[in-house]
């Protein structure tokens, strides 16, 4: 057992982390960060996405200990009910989730693509989902919403 | 159609807010303190005779608080089927006397955190003595075959007849009538529901005697009914919470993770949590189930179906599940939209040692639509007539008899193909342009 | 070696309701004393939206704002039983037993306006939170003052109780003759695919439906299923199989890296219209849509693939290796 610090969604954060307890399990079972879900543990679904250092990642898959002095960001640190993000305003919207288990993990991909493309191709946009499985949507109203913010937060150009 | 306020407007969902802020509580976001992790030991056999199953490495692994085998199970059957017509018992909640398929549950271990519940299951050893597996519809129903139910046959039997049967009509009278007869077979294999969150429960053993069970079932009451029989309980000592589910598609409907999490919160007095891994999805959760089937159809020059013969046989696997009213369903569905003056249907549930099926979405009537629609189009070539054609030329109406002798109502199967034919530019004859479900009218 | 295109069709039909019926759902509604109604479900959303259009019937059938009405689901000690979501029944069962408690429900409210406005039931009208009597609308008073009055002054309860049963039909084992659904819904799907004939990959470009539903209760979830559902039977279709090498027991996928499924890239081109012939006991005609979403475009693309290499491939999943195996004229098809 070690001591891991990072940052998370901007706020300082430790955690006691076992040699192979995963970023996942740590962020859901010691800081009860939820939004985190645990899809399959096989970074095979992308419903754990988080970004470190502004990159995503499979969290399930990463070494809690490997967190130490990253960035990490969660949809918490995206956007809150009373501060949307434009991504999350454009999910809610366009109807791009039904049962929700996904969509934290999508946002938090989309976020990281918009920072660095803010103005993707719809190629783009299916490369940068090709992580994230969704079973209840059929994706096509999660494309529309990642191309209703990028637009949005284009001023609507 | 009557003018409405708020039905058939397009708002946005209630739930959208917590849904993209991350903030919508599933059931594996329910913790309690001193809360314990379940893991479940599986056969390794398709079939067997269990020997001995020793729980003692496991129960000494340090941060283990028990292990649940079949001795703790008060009413070790999943029996509430019966209220559907799904009997006799037939799977028990944890094996006791034999295994009838590879990921049968036979013990979980309860531990401090799922890692060394985990662990821990690995010490679990269970002596099976292995039986030949039956690994398929055609090896269950051939002479000679291992019989793998204790009633004496591998199918599900229906009044006494190993099939579900419907008979309408007259079909050799009509195929000696026909100017064809078009055969196809047609297949399904097994695929998964794979929703995004697995099955999950967490039950909290509270002050009072009663248990709180946070569940994501897609049916609280029947999930609620079905633990308290085997935990031998009244159901008002239950309290189960859900309804916000990640996901169904039917998935999360058998009964098949609250039971045995309770009597592990029992045993311990502790809140247990029990989270289906991926892998136990896959590999041990309820599939869809395998289907052949086979028609014979007798058509007429001019593109009737005037008789419909179907063979079907449905691989349940292991144990009935929902399977039995799965093939039920099926063959009160299998005409389709379509009017069918002789229809014979013989609908087989049969068992093997594969992995349980049961429910998914479009249970028994996606294969039936799947088989009858491409039939369709192979009639349509043998006689000649385009696809729109056939389909046209036997779209039941309101007020027809179907094969299961209920009159046919809310028919608009014909409106859907000509709306159809305008979505994608295929231009219609003004005949079939003129049809509507209502233009039908008893001689 | 080339890429060949087909067009294919399929019509369907899907039942609303557990087979043969016998599935009830209960509802409770109640005013809170500041006039918000709260709708008591134990029913599960799986994500299709249940919470949602329960809160839009609620709505309806009280003529109260939307906001106003809670949709509280699911907590069997707090609310009464229901059989569950599953066999496209839920807007069908609930919506109906919601709209028959919000009957009552109303029925009560306009009984303590009528006394607060010394005026007939009969002659009041309700919209916007508001009650006026009918060609005098200064006479009025609010949904919040009513709820009070009960409350508080004339003792009275202002709640409904609601149940949808289709009591279970007997089946002839003998005929197999049955009353198995409420009432259908129907789809006609056209997939339009294209196959490579070097690779056996099947490629669907677009699926065209028009479906017909009795009612949309939300316009915008109904495309919702619609979608969901062409991607996951497309899935179906093509790809998804827990034994791949069925009867075999092994393989066995244990993993989204060894099943394979949709993703955003496979998705084709989805246009689909909806028509509406409300069903005869459906709450405001509405027939299930949940399932059938994902039955048609299984035939559809099977058929597609019949017009554009002229062989039936009859055994699902279609895959790429069933595909050049019919080509070649060996197993995988009749």
């Amino acid at each position: 057992m070690r001591m891991v610090s990072f940052t998370l969604n901007g706020k300082p954060a430790v955690a006691l982390v076992g040699l192979v307890e995963s970023l996942r399990d740590v962020l859901r079972e010691q800081l009860h960060v939820h939004s985190v879900k645990a899809g399959c543990g096989q970074g095979g679904c992308g419903s754990c996405t988080v970004l470190m250092d502004g990159e995503p990642i499979v969290s399930c898959l990463l070494s809690a200990a490997l967190a130490e002095g990253r960035e990490i960001t969660t949809v918490d640190g995206i956007g809150t009910p009373t501060s949307l993000h434009p991504l999350q305003q454009a999910f809610y919207d366009n109807f791009a989730a039904q049962c929700g288990f996904c969509t934290a993990g999508m946002i938090t991909v989309a976020k990281a693509l918009l920072d660095h493309n803010p103005h993707p191709t719809r190629a783009e946009i299916l490369e940068a989902l090709s992580g994230n499985l969704c079973r209840c949507t059929g994706y096509l109203p999660i494309i529309r919403a990642i191309e209703d913010a990028a637009a949005r937060m284009d001023g609507g150009r | 159609m009557k003018q409405l306020g708020i039905v058939g407007q397009s708002v946005r969902r209630r739930d959208g807010i917590g849904h993209v802020t991350g903030q919508t509580q599933f059931v594996d976001d329910v913790t309690y303190p001193n809360m314990l992790w379940l893991r479940m030991v599986r056969s390794p056999a398709a079939r067997g005779l269990i020997r001995r199953i020793d729980t003692s490495r496991a129960e000494a692994y340090p941060g283990v608080a028990t292990v649940v085998t079949w001795k703790d199970v008060p009413n070790n059957w999943y029996t509430i089927l019966c209220l559907i017509g799904v009997e006799p018992n037939d799977e028990p909640v944890l094996a006791q006397e034999e295994v009838m398929w590879q990921g049968e549950p036979i013990a979980a271990v309860v531990a401090e955190t799922e890692t060394i519940a985990r662990e821990a299951a690995a010490l679990v050893r269970v002596d099976i003595e292995p039986l030949p597996a039956v690994r398929d519809v055609f090896e269950a129903l051939a002479p000679g075959a291992p019989i793998i139910k204790k009633w004496g046959t591998n199918t599900f039997m229906y009044e006494g007849m190993p099939m579900r049967r419907v008979r309408f009509g007259d079909v050799d009278k009509a195929f000696a009538e026909a100017d064809h007869i078009i055969e196809g077979s047609y297949q399904v294999t097994p695929y998964e529901h794979a929703p995004l969150e697995t099955q999950a429960c967490v039950v909290k053993p509270e002050p009072d005697g009663r248990l709180t069970i946070h569940s994501n079932t897609q049916a609280l009451y029947f999930t609620m009914d079905n633990t308290a029989i085997i935990l031998k309980v009244p159901s008002h000592r239950l309290h189960m919470i859900g309804g916000t589910v990640g996901g169904g598609f039917g998935g999360k409907v058998d009964v098949v993770t609250e039971p045995v999490t309770a009597i592990a919160a029992m045993k311990t007095g502790r809140p247990v949590k029990w989270r289906w891994t991926r892998a136990e999805e896959f590999q041990a959760s309820s599939t869809s189930g395998g289907w052949r089937m086979e028609y014979t159809d007798g058509v007429k020059n001019d593109g009737r179906i005037i008789a419909r013969k179907v063979r079907a046989l449905h691989d349940a696997g292991a144990y009935h599940r929902h399977s039995p009213y799965g093939v039920t369903k099926h063959s009160a569905n299998l005409q389709g939209p379509y009017y069918i003056p002789n229809v014979w249907v013989d609908a087989y549930c049969v068992y093997t040692n594969r992995q349980p099926a049961s429910a998914l979405r479009g249970f028994g009537v996606t294969p039936a639509s799947f088989a009858a629609e491409v039939q369709m189009d192979r009639i349509a070539n043998t006689v000649g007539l385009d696809p729109w054609a056939i389909r046209f030329i036997n779209a039941y109406r309101n007020g027809q008899t179907k094969a299961i002798r209920k009159k046919v109502e809310d028919a608009t199967l014909i409106e859907t193909l000509q709306a159809a034919a305008k979505l994608v530019n295929h231009p219609l004859p003004e005949k079939f342009l003129a049809m509507h479900s209502n233009d039908w009218k008893e001689a | 070696m080339a890429k060949k295109r087909g067009r294919g069709l399929a019509a369907l039909h899907y039942p609303t309701g557990m087979n043969l019926g016998g599935d009830p759902t209960q509802a409770l509604i109640y005013a809170q004393p500041t006039g918000a109604f709260v709708v008591k479900l134990a029913s599960t959303d799986l994500g299709q939206g249940l919470k949602t259009v329960v809160g839009q019937i609620a709505a309806e059938a009280l003529s109260v704002p939307l906001d106003s009405v809670i949709v509280d689901t699911g907590d069997t000690d707090t609310a009464p039983h229901c059989m569950g979501t599953f066999a496209s029944r839920a807007t069908h069962r609930v919506g109906n037993a919601v709209m028959m408690a919000a009957n009552e429900a109303k029925h009560a409210l306009l009984e303590v306006a009528a006394r607060e406005l010394e005026a007939s039931p009969r002659d009041l009208v309700m919209a916007d939170g508001e009650i006026w009597v009918r060609g005098s609308p200064t006479r009025k008073t609010t949904v919040f003052a009513v709820a009070l009055a009960a409350h508080f002054k004339h003792g009275t309860t202002i709640s409904g109780r609601g149940i949808f049963l289709k009591p279970k039909s007997p089946l002839d084992p003998e005929t197999g003759a049955c009353d198995p659904d409420s009432t259908e819904a129907h789809v006609t799907t056209v997939a339009d695919v294209e196959v490579d004939t070097e690779t056996g990959e099947v490629r669907v470009l677009k699926l065209s439906s028009a479906y017909e539903v009795g009612r949309q209760v939300n316009p915008k979830m109904v495309e919702g299923q619609i979608v969901g559902g062409a991607v996951m039977g497309t899935g179906i279709a093509l790809m998804e199989s827990c034994f791949p090498g069925y009867p075999a027991l092994e393989p066995h996928p244990a993993s989204f890296n060894e099943y394979v499924m949709m993703g955003a890239a496979d998705v084709p081109e989805i246009e689909s219209v909806v028509l509406e012939y409300p069903s005869v006991d459906g709450p405001y005609g509405v027939k299930g849509v949940g399932e059938m979403t994902a039955n048609s475009p299984l035939p559809a693309i099977v058929n597609a693939i019949h017009d554009a290499l002229g062989v039936w491939i009859t055994e699902l999943p279609v895959t790429p290796e069933k595909v050049l195996r019919a080509l070649e004229g060996t197993a995988g098809g009749t």
